[in-house]
């Protein structure tokens, strides 16, 4: 073989090279293969799973199907969350609320309409921007909630809040719901029923309104294109409350 | 300068006076725990070994909390309601010791060693049955309908 000396080196090093970047690949793919998830398939989540961001939790409440009179959401969050009773030493605007009836009347045509106003779950929650101990929070599944572990009760996110949601708890409170703790001296609001969430069924509010036949609430998952709540949105859309604040909130509202 | 029977005799007195409330709890070194549900049995232990839980409770609550609040992680183990639902048991009246008093299981020993817990600022100190009865009782305006604004 009249391979001169450089040839053979040259040779070897394109070898050495080509497996060089053989394992190189090889290592790379190892490294992100578990993070690559190639198909997920839709599933319930089970106690023990994390909330994902492949869900965003949403809220779709038709106006026109809300009757002005009518407060069986408000009644629903009160039974399931247990507040609204025992206040008694808290003024009106004191007193815990974490969902309420707002009635709009345009000065116009004098058009009244009514809708349940909870938290909107927006996805830059300026509650969660201004907490001074990240106890306002917003979860990988998009819901915003309060962790009173770590809240000092300072009310930032109450000033912050656009929607008026947060209430602050001015009074010691009994015999608590073990899904909803509540204490003296923290925040509390809306937190979309996240152990109902967990456990695949709607808030309380949607299944009240859901169950005496009002249809004006559907819950569901904004990311999930099958969902009710997404097909419903792209059928006929759903406006934000404040849209002009850019919150991309996750309670959207039809016919206002 | 002393005898030694004189000193002999302020050292029982002394002694003696010391060892009075040492009597008055003749029997009882520590705190009692009520009794729990009968959940644990001698093949089933309950969630971690007493010791275990005796020294690290505190170590997995504050883990667990972060875990299901922040996270959504629900499992039944370390967590307080479960805890709470099969600790605290009612007497043979059917009645409910309520935290602070030395028969609810927590502060059976947390007032023993006073150490302050605030977990029952914002927890319920109850299983959820029993505070559901508590609850109807205690507010007769339970189903408002107006609420805060």
């Amino acid at each position: 073989m009249s391979i001169s000396e450089n040839q053979m080196d040259k040779n070897h090093a394109n070898t050495y090279r080509r497996k060089f970047l053989a394992q190189s690949a090889a290592v790379a793919g190892l490294a992100i293969a578990p993070g690559i998830v190639l198909n997920q398939v839709a599933h319930a989540k089970s106690d023990a799973d994390k909330a994902s961001s492949a869900n965003r939790w949403g809220m779709l409440i038709d106006t026109n199907k809300c009757n002005k009179g009518c407060t069986d959401c408000v009644t629903a969050c009160k039974t399931e969350n247990a507040w609204g009773a025992g206040e008694t030493h808290s003024s009106k605007e004191q007193q815990a609320q974490w969902i309420r009836k707002v009635t709009i009347t345009d000065k116009q045509t004098g058009h009244v309409q009514s809708l349940p106003l909870m938290c909107q779950h927006c996805e830059t929650a300026p509650c969660v921007d201004v907490c001074p101990t990240g106890a306002s929070m917003k979860r990988e599944d998009g819901i915003v909630q309060v962790d009173k572990h770590t809240c000092i009760g300072c009310r930032y996110c109450m000033m912050a809040c656009p929607y008026k949601a947060r209430s602050f708890v001015h009074e010691k409170i009994e015999l608590q719901k073990p899904t909803a703790p509540r204490g003296i001296g923290t925040v509390e609001s809306c937190n979309m029923c996240a152990h109902r969430v967990d456990q695949g069924q709607d808030p309380a509010c949607v299944e009240a309104c859901s169950k005496a036949e009002h249809g004006a609430m559907i819950f569901g998952d904004l990311k999930d294109a099958n969902s009710a709540i997404s097909k419903e949105l792209k059928k006929h859309g759903g406006k934000q409350i404040r849209a002009d604040l850019g919150l991309n909130t996750g309670v959207r509202y039809q016919g206002l | 300068m002393m005898s030694f029977r004189q000193f002999a005799k302020h050292l029982v007195i002394l002694v003696g006076l010391t060892a009075l409330p040492m009597l008055s709890n003749a029997g009882e070194l520590g705190p009692v725990p009520p009794k729990a549900k009968m959940k644990a049995s001698d093949k089933t232990e309950c969630v971690e070994p007493v010791g275990v839980m005796r020294k690290n409770h505190m170590e997995f609550l504050l883990h667990k909390r972060d875990e299901t609040m922040r996270e959504g992680v629900r499992t039944k183990k370390h967590s307080l309601a479960e805890c709470i639902d099969c600790h605290v048991t009612p007497n043979n009246k059917g009645q409910f010791a309520r935290f602070g008093d030395d028969k609810h299981f927590c502060s059976s020993c947390h007032n023993f060693a006073a150490v302050n817990v605030d977990c029952f600022d914002c927890h319920s100190d109850l299983p959820e049955d029993a505070a559901k009865k508590l609850r109807s009782k205690k507010n007769p305006h339970q189903n408002m309908t107006e609420g805060g604004k």
